[in-house]
């Protein structure tokens, strides 16, 4: 690599602002052709937007634009729109593929950049009849894939092929955009993005496409690659960038960087979050809660095997990656998705598959998904909190002969009690509940789950996409009630800071099951080991 | 107070109302104030109005339940419409008359409309998200299908089947010799040309209390949120399939009693093809009075069936008033079917 000469890019003092929450401060880095560049972090550290930022994302532009420089062969630019940035000869491989199932793989690479032929139709009716020029699809489709340096068929179809092959066709369409009539004189593709590209494929084709990665390093176009899997950060990057709460941690040579390290400049802080001082006199040694050999059919968080236990009174934390599996061992032990196993609460089994039944043995739970399952987005916050009580323990009924009705009155008074306690705001309890922000929402959220007086309450992501106020608030409220009333609290957040701040224990899930439970006053480099499951090898 | 705050209050208190709901209610207004012109008397039209008031309001009342659970609009309530005839039909076969014959068909109706209420739930709980299709051809084909059974089926009351054969049921009956007007004419009100049939707004104003009742009970207050959320709702211990069954049974039984409601103040049974077109206007009413395809409210058929009812009633009659030609049967048609389409459309845009 030529150090010396001008960096394909360089990113001068980067800051981003979300609605006053700064989520990238002061990004200073370069990046030269042919280099790889690894970006590493926990989810929320600031990577997708500085991506973002870099891709001339509307999203950035809507929310308020950005601070600071993005400067291309020493040139400030400032794209307006993805389109510039493609002229510019950016790339970006998404973690979603966008392409077109029935297609083939040839007419998804250059897909709405065919190359047209000009027709007696297109005399009459204008450009839009122009015919493909199959030929030179095909062509440039070839061209592309030889790039990569894989084995991809041009004419099978998208649907017939695995997961690895299809994102090999997205990175085939960026390549294949150096073909492209340019307006501005850029040949072609210099720097691609890729987004965590490896999280869906098996061995076999991760090794594939780091092998394709360094074909096109040597061909000159950069590449930034982020990615959990630290091994092959480590294998293919030139330099590797570690990024945490919107901060460049570390930005390293290759040589100087093993996974234990890259792991706890990840994870730990410079500035340690307060740790609210618990006193363990609440947590008994009593098993009140334990769950063997559970596994939930959950979309994108799957449970392979987890097994754990839970002494009464303890706020257990379940961390690690997103993905790895630890929100759906609530839903799964909730019933909200399909799942198998053992689970034992206070000596008694809670029958799995069935909201009610677990409900009735004292569990509650708040979803890490406020707006789809938590809360009746068009009824009044007083339905909200007082619903699931209503129907699992018969609170809030007024019984006139033998029909139970709803008792307004008693329903009221419960949501203003919570209201006040937990500074919820709003204009009034009857105010619909997809009128508030969405750290009031996930206040009412709780306010329900304390209203069914749980015995052991599941809390999923609870301060997700709330403020920093808002959330200060929750998990106060969350340790007060543990306190208070002795209910136990098992806490999943992708934020290990947080659960360390509240967590008496935490137990880090990795690829569907549980890679190791720890005090929650272990060291950042431990947490992280089994964050990345990297433990086998260590 | 300045002119801007008015203007705004103005325009938020149409948006409450809803715009077209205005438009609608201007030109039922309109109609009336034509009416002396075009030598229509207003008595005659009000008292028309009234009682299709009557005839209508429980079959748009069957709309409800269904809605309230997120099964959609009832668009098979044809279903519920023959098991009412099931039971009319049988009450007249059995000789009941006056007010214990109607009373008859509806508790003869009602294990009909249980029974075929619970398979039609079965099915929409098969098939979320598409239920307003499949109900639609689930109320054509039950009509079909009635049409070879009101042959078959053994019938032989000399007032119901063919004459001539001996065979099989007419396509209309008369119920005047049984529960012909029993509600229109109970406690009836009348003052020259102006009536209202008491009896009939009573009863729908009995079932719609239930219903309002029921909806604030713990399980009408679990069928709500399931319309509103249904993941929500199982996360919360409820039974959403058992409450959607449940929501459809209901809605088939008011469709069932509706129907009688209808025939004793229409005088007739009609079979065959009858219930085939009977779910458009109480579905157009129920869109009209404000309700959307998850919310619906006692108010909203209230209001919807008075102004559908209205617009149908007045526009034939002042039309032909003022132009002196029959285009009754015309106007009717385009006015009910433009109900029809501007309801549909109008379905999309509530979000809420």
């Amino acid at each position: 690599m030529d150090y010396s000469s001008t960096p394909l890019l360089e990113m001068k003092g980067i800051s981003k602002e979300f609605s006053g929450n700064k989520v990238l401060n002061d990004i200073n880095f370069k990046l030269y052709p042919g280099e790889i560049l690894g970006l590493v972090g926990e989810n929320g550290a600031g990577k997708s937007t500085l991506m973002k930022i870099l891709f001339g994302m509307d999203e950035i532009r809507e929310t308020g634009g950005y601070g600071g420089d993005v400067l291309i062969d020493g040139k400030k630019v400032s794209f307006n729109s993805s389109e510039d940035a493609i002229k510019a000869g950016i790339g970006m491989v998404h973690q979603e593929f966008s392409l077109i199932p029935d297609f083939t793989v040839g007419e998804n690479i250059v897909l709405n950049r065919e190359p047209e032929k000009y027709s007696v139709m297109s005399e009459l009716f204008g450009k839009r009849l122009n015919t493909l020029d199959r030929k030179e699809m095909q062509r440039r489709a070839l061209k592309a894939i030889e790039r990569l340096g894989v084995e991809l068929e041009a004419d099978k179809k998208i649907s017939t092929l695995p997961v690895g092959y299809k994102q090999f066709t997205e990175i085939a369409r960026e390549l294949s955009k150096e073909d492209d009539k340019r307006d501005d004189g850029a040949n072609g593709i210099r720097l691609l993005v890729l987004d965590e590209p490896t999280a869906v494929l098996s061995e076999h084709e991760a090794i594939a496409l780091l092998k394709a990665m360094k074909n096109l390093s040597q061909a000159g176009i950069a590449i930034i690659f982020i990615s959990h899997r630290l091994q092959e950060i480590i294998d293919v990057c030139d330099s590797i960038m570690v990024m945490r709460d919107g901060l460049i941690i570390k930005h390293v040579d290759k040589s100087e960087a093993d996974t234990q390290k890259i792991a706890s400049w990840m994870v730990g802080r410079t500035v340690k979050q307060e740790r609210i001082e618990r006193s363990t006199s609440h947590v008994s040694d009593e098993i009140i809660f334990s769950v063997s050999d559970l596994r939930v059919e959950m979309p994108g968080e799957m449970v392979k095997n987890v097994s754990f236990s839970v002494k009464k009174g303890e706020i257990f934390g379940l961390g690690g990656l997103a993905g790895q599996g630890k929100i759906g061992i609530p839903n799964g032990i909730m019933g909200l998705y399909l799942a198998s196993g053992k689970v034992e609460f206070e000596g008694k089994e809670i029958p799995l598959n069935s909201p009610s039944q677990a409900l009735k043995a004292g569990c509650a739970f708040v979803s890490e998904d406020r707006r789809g399952v938590g809360l009746l987005l068009d009824e009044s916050l007083e339905w909200n909190v007082a619903f699931g009580a209503m129907q699992v323990k018969d609170k809030f009924l007024k019984k006139i002969g033998p029909v139970q009705f709803r008792d307004n009155e008693a329903i009221r008074k419960v949501t203003e009690e919570y209201v006040d306690l937990l500074k919820i705001k709003c204009t009034s309890t009857k105010q619909r509940a997809r009128q508030l922000s969405g750290g009031n929402q996930q206040k009412i959220c709780l306010a329900k789950a304390f209203a069914l007086e749980p015995k052991l309450l599941f809390v999923s992501e609870p301060t997700r996409g709330i403020d920093v106020g808002a959330k200060a608030l929750v998990l106060e409220a969350l340790r007060k009630y543990n306190e208070e009333n002795g209910t136990t609290i098992i806490m999943i957040s992708s934020e290990l800071e947080e659960l360390r701040s509240i967590c008496d224990r935490i137990a880090i899930v990795h690829d569907g099951a549980i890679a190791g439970t720890l005090d929650a006053t272990a060291s950042s480099e431990e947490f992280g080991i089994f964050m990345l499951g990297e433990m086998k090898e260590a | 107070m300045d002119a801007v705050t008015i203007k705004e209050k103005a325009l938020s208190a149409i948006k409450s109302f809803g715009l077209p709901r205005l438009i609608i209610t201007g030109f039922l207004l309109l109609m009336f104030v034509i009416a002396p012109f075009a030598d229509v008397n207003i008595a005659a039209g009000l008292t028309n109005v009234f009682t299709r008031f009557g005839m209508n309001a429980v079959l748009v009342l069957a709309m409800v339940p269904m809605v309230h659970s997120g099964c959609g609009l009832n668009f098979g309530l044809p279903l519920g419409i023959i098991s009412g005839l099931l039971g009319a039909t049988m009450s007249v076969e059995f000789a009941f008359t006056g007010f214990a014959g109607f009373l008859m068909a509806i508790v003869l109706a009602s294990p009909f409309a249980i029974i075929l209420g619970a398979g039609y739930g079965v099915l929409l709980n098969r098939v979320k998200g598409g239920e307003m299709m499949i109900a639609t051809y689930v109320g054509f084909s039950s009509v079909a299908f009635m049409c070879i059974m009101w042959l078959l089926l053994p019938y032989d009351s000399p007032a119901m089947v063919w004459g001539y054969a001996g065979t099989g049921l007419r396509t209309t009956i008369s119920v005047a010799d049984y529960y012909g007007g029993v509600l229109d004419n109970f406690l009836r009100i009348q003052i020259g040309h102006f009536a209202i049939p008491t009896g009939a707004i009573l009863f729908f104003a009995f079932l719609a209390l239930l219903i309002w009742l029921f909806l604030r009970t713990k399980t009408g207050t679990a069928m709500t949120a399931v319309g509103s959320n249904p993941v929500f709702a199982r996360a919360s211990g409820v039974n959403v399939d058992r409450m959607r069954m449940l929501s459809v049974i209901l809605s088939t039984w008011l469709g069932a009693v509706g129907i009688i409601v209808y025939e004793q103040s229409f005088g007739f049974i009609q079979l065959y093809m009858g219930p085939f077109n009977m779910a458009m206007p109480a579905v157009s009413a129920v869109l009209l009075g404000g309700a959307s395809v998850n919310k619906a409210s006692i108010a909203n058929v209230v209001i919807g069936t008075l102004l559908f009812q209205g617009i149908l009633t007045m526009t034939p009659s002042v039309m032909n008033g003022l132009i002196q030609t029959d285009v009754s049967e015309v106007i009717r048609i385009i006015v009910s079917n433009g109900m029809i389409l501007y309801a549909l459309t109008r379905k999309q845009e509530v979000t809420r």
